[in-house]
C-alpha cells in the first residue's frame, strides 16, 4: 500500500503476507524519537490497541519503522490516526494554555509599575 | 510531608531515587496494566488535570512548569526546542579580500555562529535544488551582510606606547562591524526591524596595520537538526520536581546533619517542644544529589523521588527570538509534523 511515484514517500506500510489488517508495519521517512515516542504513548493509551512500538533502524537513516498490532479486528490505521489526532489535540491545548499564561504573567507584571 | 502513598499510587506517580539506582522509571499508565484502573486517553481528563505555571520570564530566559503531561510529549517539546525551530543564520560567507592571520574556514565558521536577530517566521526555506542556477538567492530566502575592515596605524598615538588601543585603528573585528546590505524590497519591508547580529560585542578577528577583511555573507533559513548554529536557544532542558518524605521525626543534631545533606532552603529546622525537628520546606530548590543515602544512619530517614508528570521548564533563547515564541513554536512544529503524516494518511485512502 505504498505510495508510487517518484515523489519522497514519508509513509509507507508493510505488512507479512497472511497477518490481518490489525498487525502493521509502518515505516515514517524523516522522523525519530521527536514524534516516534510521543504517537506511541498516545497509541498505547488506546485500549484497542495489543502492541506498538517504534525503532529506529540505523542511527544514520532518518526513519523510524512503527509497529502496531491491534486485537478484535480493528484496522491498524485506525489507532495510528486517532493517535496522531489526539497527539495534535494535546499539542493544540498545551499551546492555548501556555499562551494565556504567559499573557497573564506579563500582565501581572505590568500591573505593579503603573 | 504528606503521608507515604500506597505502593500502587507510588509506582504510577514517583520516580524513586535508591542508593544504588532509580526506580519506576517507565510510564507504566497504559489500559490493561493495572486492575481498577481506566487508564484509556481521555482529553478531558488529560484537560482537568494539565497546568501550565509561570515562574519567570523575561526576554532571553524563562522558567515555567508543566504539570500532567507525559514524559514522551515533554521531551518531544524539549528536542524540537533544540532541533527543529528554525532561525536564520550565515550560510554562504563570499571572502573577496581576507588578509588577516585568522584563516578563511575558522572565519567563515565563526561568521556563522553569530546569531542573527531577523524573525524566520518571515522568510521561507531557500530551495535547494535550483543552486546552481540561481547563486544570489531571493530577497524572500535570504538576508545579505557585509563585513569590511581595514587595519591602519594611528598617526596620533605617542612614541613610547605599546598598547595596542593606541597604536592601531580598527585592530578588533567585533560583530558589530557586520553590516546588513537589503535586497530587493527587504528595505521597505523590514524597515524598522534593525537587522543584524544580536549581540555587538563578538571578537571575530584581530588585525594589525595592513590587513583587511571584505567579505559578503548570506544568512538562509534553516534548522538545528541540519547545523548547530540554527539553534535558537543557548539551551533548553527540563527536570522533574523532586520529592522529599521524612518518614519518621528527625530531631536534635541527626536534624541539623539531615538539613546539610540538602541543598539550602529545602529543610528547615523547627522548634516543637524544645527540641528541632526537621520539616522539609521546599523540595523543588532540590538538586538532587542523594548525599543523604551516603549516611548510614540517615539514609533510611527520608525517601528521595521525583513527581513523574511535573516538569520544570527552563529555556534561554540566544536573543534571536524571545523564549515564549520559541516555545510556541516548538508546539506548532509539533502539531504540523502531526498534520503532515494524516494528511498523508487520508491522501493514501482516497487512492
Amino acid at each position: 500500500m505504498a505510495e508510487e511515484g517518484e515523489k519522497k514517500r514519508v509513509l509507507e506500510m508493510v505488512q507479512a503476507d497472511g497477518a490481518d489488517e490489525g498487525c502493521v508495519t509502518f515505516v515514517l521517512h524523516d522522523e525519530d524519537h521527536t514524534l516516534g515516542n510521543s504517537v506511541r504513548y498516545m497509541i498505547m493509551k488506546n485500549p484497542d490497541v495489543d502492541f506498538c512500538g517504534y525503532t529506529i533502524t540505523h542511527p544514520s537513516e532518518t526513519k523510524i519503522n512503527f509497529r502496531i498490532q491491534t486485537r478484535g479486528g480493528v484496522a491498524a490505521i485506525e489507532p495510528l490516526r486517532r493517535g496522531l489526532t489526539e497527539l495534535s489535540d494535546v499539542c493544540q491545548h498545551v499551546l492555548n494554555t501556555f499562551q494565556a499564561r504567559v499573557n497573564e504573567f506579563k500582565e501581572r507584571q505590568e500591573k505593579p509599575m503603573e | 510531608m504528606s503521608a507515604t502513598m500506597n505502593n500502587v499510587e507510588e509506582i504510577r506517580n514517583r520516580v524513586i531515587l535508591g542508593e544504588f539506582g532509580v526506580k519506576n522509571v517507565h510510564t507504566t499508565d497504559f489500559p490493561g496494566n493495572y486492575p481498577g484502573y481506566d487508564d484509556t486517553w481521555d482529553m478531558s481528563t488529560f484537560q482537568k488535570n494539565f497546568r501550565i505555571d509561570m515562574v519567570h520570564v523575561d526576554e532571553s530566559s524563562m522558567e515555567f512548569d508543566m504539570v500532567g503531561i507525559d514524559a514522551a510529549i515533554a521531551n518531544a517539546f524539549r528536542r524540537i526546542l533544540l532541533a527543529e525551530v528554525p532561525t536564520m543564520a550565515i550560510e554562504k560567507v563570499f571572502i573577496y579580500n581576507n588578509t588577516s592571520i585568522v584563516q578563511d574556514e575558522v572565519l567563515a565558521h565563526r561568521l556563522g555562529l553569530i546569531p542573527i536577530k531577523a524573525d524566520p517566521r518571515l522568510f521561507e526555506y531557500r530551495n535547494t535544488g535550483e543552486e546552481m542556477a540561481e547563486e544570489e538567492g531571493s530577497e524572500i530566502d535570504t538576508i545579505q551582510m557585509q563585513l569590511k575592515v581595514k587595519c591602519s596605524r594611528n598617526p596620533r598615538a605617542s612614541k613610547e606606547s605599546s598598547d595596542p588601543q593606541e597604536l592601531y585603528l580598527n585592530h578588533m573585528v567585533y560583530s558589530k562591524d557586520i553590516k546588513w546590505v537589503p535586497i530587493g524590497n527587504q528595505a521597505d519591508v523590514f524597515a524598522d526591524a534593525n537587522i543584524g547580529p544580536v549581540h555587538s560585542d563578538i571578537l571575530l578577528a584581530q588585525l594589525r596595520p595592513g590587513q583587511e577583511l571584505d567579505i559578503v555573507m548570506h544568512c538562509v533559513k534553516g534548522i538545528g537538526k541540519d547545523h548547530a548554529k540554527f539553534s535558537p536557544v543557548a539551551t533548553a532542558s527540563y527536570r522533574l520536581l523532586p520529592e522529599i518524605t521524612i518518614l519518621e521525626p528527625v530531631e536534635g543534631e541527626k536534624a541539623e546533619r539531615l538539613k546539610r545533606c540538602f541543598s539550602r532552603g529545602v529543610i528547615d529546622l523547627e522548634d516543637v517542644n524544645g527540641s528541632k525537628v526537621a520539616k522539609v520546606v521546599d523540595s523543588r530548590l532540590d538538586t538532587c544529589s542523594r548525599e543523604v543515602l551516603r549516611h548510614d544512619d540517615l539514609k533510611n530517614l527520608v525517601k528521595i523521588g521525583r513527581v513523574r508528570d511535573h516538569f520544570i521548564f527552563t529555556v534561554e533563547s540566544t536573543g534571536i527570538l524571545p523564549p515564549d515564541v520559541l516555545v510556541t513554536e516548538a508546539i506548532k512544529v509539533l502539531m504540523s509534523k502531526c498534520q503532515r503524516f494524516l494528511s498523508e494518511l487520508d491522501s493514501t485512502d482516497m487512492e
